[in-house]
């Protein structure tokens, strides 16, 4: 967020460098079941972020001192690949990584109906294999994808898409420049069925109308994207599902 | 749960291999079907996704201009790292290479290094200031078996088709990175008085002795590692150079 | 368990989606959310009396009461062993809910860690605390034969319609095949029918949305071992 540049984002027609408009999101792609021995996985593209999530559970709590006795906890790795930057990230989790998958994990909480799992673990894996602004939103797109596919239960299939703002237009989807040079980002998460917001970030400068209008394009972004989850699944499994019995 | 071979399992594999047959039908020396994708990471330098049957790894190379050794001022730096990530098997763990994924990136790095794949000299930029350094780092992302081979062959594919970014730092056009030789690694492992060849994870579950040879274009050896706690023989070592050879010609070819 | 509404055209349902917004009540793996009745999880719509929820298409294995299951021993203490019946949850054999009378500390004695069970889920309380037993009559140790592990979402096409499928399997390879509710399923026979039937219970995995698939099946078998008898289509499950 605090790059500079001579750059032009936005330009005089409102067109951005990667050609899309403020409200156009950057293309997506999601496919559900795409690994062997997780419990279920989902690889998902938004723009160049290419994100591959796994999940394993629900299964017995490790470390077990972590627990819970009344409910399933849900353990969430975000990793980024050394390849997925332009600058090689050396290989382990750094802070940054701890933060996102702290606050991935507890969307996904919210989301997944822990209780019918007491004293279990849900682990979720995401690996970034190539980011491109947007890897958390990417991810958790793809851990939820992952849940479902693993046949987890819960209340619905969450997506996330970020806001922000770049040469003072408010845009849908930063990508890497927009997000270097730009003015502010907000990622966001939210229960389709009910519009709740499960993961929420900001970082930057914004009015207050600006926010609201950052959030507007997000929350509509997201539940394109969520019709794409949907979708993926049924891809993926609805010829296991048609009639058949005997 | 972790899945623990039952008595069941482990005695029908042993009994099937007694007979020279596989579970999976393959014979003692079938390598299961591979597939290679490169250039699947464009914020790389140059990568691949290779898998082996159901095992799947992923590799990707950076080259960036930095200091060379001291003892070599005007070569090339390589590097290769292994991860074992959690999500290619329930019984992988979160946290910093253990001993398994440092020793298949080292196994790795030698079938490299010591075949001279990679031309090192050829990677100057100023003498005795300046060299590229090449860093390969690999993740499991399916574990089936045999990490060795997969791991080898997309280290192999993901350098030949790497390029050298001289444009991003100033330093020249860009250009492939220039590659000499395939080395290719044959991994079989012994179950009872039986090798077999590229073996899956249940295999490498009732295994005792691990054998892991890599050969260059011609035939000759640049790497071996014995892995597991069991033994072998000569001439057991002797089929196993022998396959090693044979093998790694027709993985070769496959990969063109 | 025959809480399946067969043929229907079923349509997959994801988590979130609605299964009914008229007033009925929320089945497995289904909620109410402003009235509606929403799915929890993957799989296909159910109506059951004035329910409607999801039969699941993935998942692992939760054990219900009265299941009789498959499951490996992977730890032992001084008065218990520890089961896998591929479950989130190991499931504790304590030793007074085995046949023989066994001393503290001798458990290995009678059952090691690798060795397969035949076992009988008792109870499984709120904190999901699974307790098995192995004292029923047909439970005990398994040795020999093949375990071939399915998902347990397949088990009713295994067994089909009144067991004919199941029955079918059995004499056409001459095997027994026993089913446990988790979807381990063990088979014993002559090597090559063994290889046969296990391939056939792999088979109807695989293609359970096969419209024909007990045909498909029998002609499998049918091609990898000469049937010189007719066999009794009506089953005897």
């Amino acid at each position: 967020m605090s790059g500079h540049t001579d750059m032009v984002l936005v330009d005089e027609n409102g067109l951005r460098i990667d050609g899309r408009t403020a409200e156009q999101h950057r293309p997506f792609k999601v496919e559900a079941g795409v690994l062997n021995n997780a419990d279920g996985s989902a690889y998902v593209e938004i723009g160049k972020n290419k994100v591959l999530a796994a999940v394993y559970g629900p299964r017995e709590c490790h470390p077990r001192h972590l627990q819970n006795p009344t409910k399933a906890i849900v353990q969430c790795k975000y990793n980024m690949q050394s390849f997925s930057v332009s600058d090689r990230k050396r290989p382990g989790p750094d802070r940054r990584s701890i933060e996102i998958s702290k606050i991935i994990s507890e969307a996904l909480e919210k989301v997944v109906l822990t209780e019918l799992y007491p004293r279990a673990s849900i682990d979720v894996y995401i690996e970034i294999l190539q980011a491109n602004a947007g890897t958390r939103c990417a991810g958790l797109t793809a851990a939820s994808v992952a849940l479902a596919d693993a046949g987890i239960p819960m209340r619905d299939i969450v997506p996330a898409l970020a806001a922000g703002k770049a040469d003072g237009h408010v845009l849908l989807d930063l990508n890497k420049e927009e997000d270097n040079y730009g003015q502010a980002d907000v990622p966001i998460a939210i229960i389709p069925s009910t519009d709740e917001i499960v993961l929420l970030q900001m970082d930057g400068n914004m009015t207050r109308e600006e926010f609201d209008h950052g959030i507007e394009m997000a929350v509509a972004g997201c539940h394109e994207l969520h019709e794409l989850q949907k979708d993926a699944l049924k891809r993926r499994y609805s010829k296991k599902a048609e009639e058949g019995s005997e | 749960m972790t899945e623990m071979m039952s008595e069941i399992k482990r005695d029908h594999m042993m009994k099937m291999l007694e007979d020279g047959k596989r579970l999976d039908g393959r014979g003692v020396t079938d390598v299961r079907e591979i597939k290679v994708i490169t250039d699947v990471i464009e914020s790389a330098d140059g990568s691949a996704r290779v898998k082996m049957g159901k095992t799947e790894v992923i590799a990707g190379v950076k080259i960036i201009p930095g200091t060379p050794f001291p003892d070599t001022p005007n070569i090339g730096v390589l590097t290769t790292g292994a991860e074992l990530i959690p999500m290619a098997h329930p019984t992988f763990e979160s946290g910093p290479p253990g001993e398994d994924a440092i020793e298949l990136a080292r196994v790795v790095d030698r079938g490299i290094r010591e075949s001279g794949m990679v031309d090192v000299e050829a990677l100057c930029i100023v003498p005795g200031e300046e060299v590229w350094m090449c860093f390969v780092d690999i993740y499991a992302l399916d574990y089936d078996g045999n990490l060795f081979d997969a791991a080898n062959l997309a280290a192999v594919c993901a350098l030949k088709s790497a390029t050298i970014p001289g444009e991003q730092y100033g330093k020249g056009e860009n250009k492939p990175l220039p590659i000499t030789c395939t080395p290719i690694s044959i991994t079989e492992v012994k179950i009872g008085n039986t090798l077999i060849v590229d073996p899956n994870f249940d295999e490498e579950q009732i295994s005792t002795a691990r054998l892991t040879v890599t050969t260059d274009d011609v035939g000759n050896f640049r790497a071996m590692q014995k892995g597991g706690c069991g033994s072998i023989t000569l001439d057991e070592l002797s089929l196993c150079l022998d396959r090693a050879v044979e093998k790694g010609a027709e993985i070769r070819k496959i990969i063109g | 368990m025959e809480k399946r509404n067969a043929r229907q055209t079923r349509e997959l349902v994801v988590p979130g989606d609605i299964l009914d917004g008229t007033g009925m009540r929320p089945g497995e793996n289904a909620y109410v959310l402003d009235g509606k009745v929403r799915a929890s999880v993957m799989g296909v719509r159910n109506v059951f009396q004035n329910t409607v929820g999801v039969i699941p298409l993935r998942g692992g294995y939760m054990p219900t009461s009265g299941d009789t299951v498959f499951g490996v021993i992977v730890d032992i203490g001084p008065s218990n062993w520890l089961i896998d019946i591929g479950a989130p949850y190991p499931a504790p054999l304590h030793v007074s809910e085995v046949p023989w009378k066994v001393e503290f500390g001798d458990t290995s004695k009678y059952l090691t860690i690798g060795n397969v069970v035949l076992i009988k889920v008792l109870a499984v309380d709120e904190s999901k605390k699974i307790s098995v037993t192995m004292k029923d009559s047909g439970l005990r140790r398994i040795e020999g034969g093949r375990l071939v592990k399915i998902s347990h979402t397949k088990v009713s096409r295994v067994i089909g319609k009144s067991g004919s499928m199941i029955s079918m399997l059995k004499n056409m390879t001459d095997c027994r095949i026993t089913v446990g509710q988790n979807g381990w399923v063990w088979v014993d026979g002559e090597d090559e029918n063994a290889d046969v039937a296990v391939q056939a219970i792999e088979m109807i995995e695989e293609q359970a949305q096969h419209p024909n698939l007990t045909d498909k099946v029998k002609e499998f078998i049918e091609s990898k071992i000469p049937q010189d008898e007719e066999y009794d289509d009506e089953g005897d499950e």
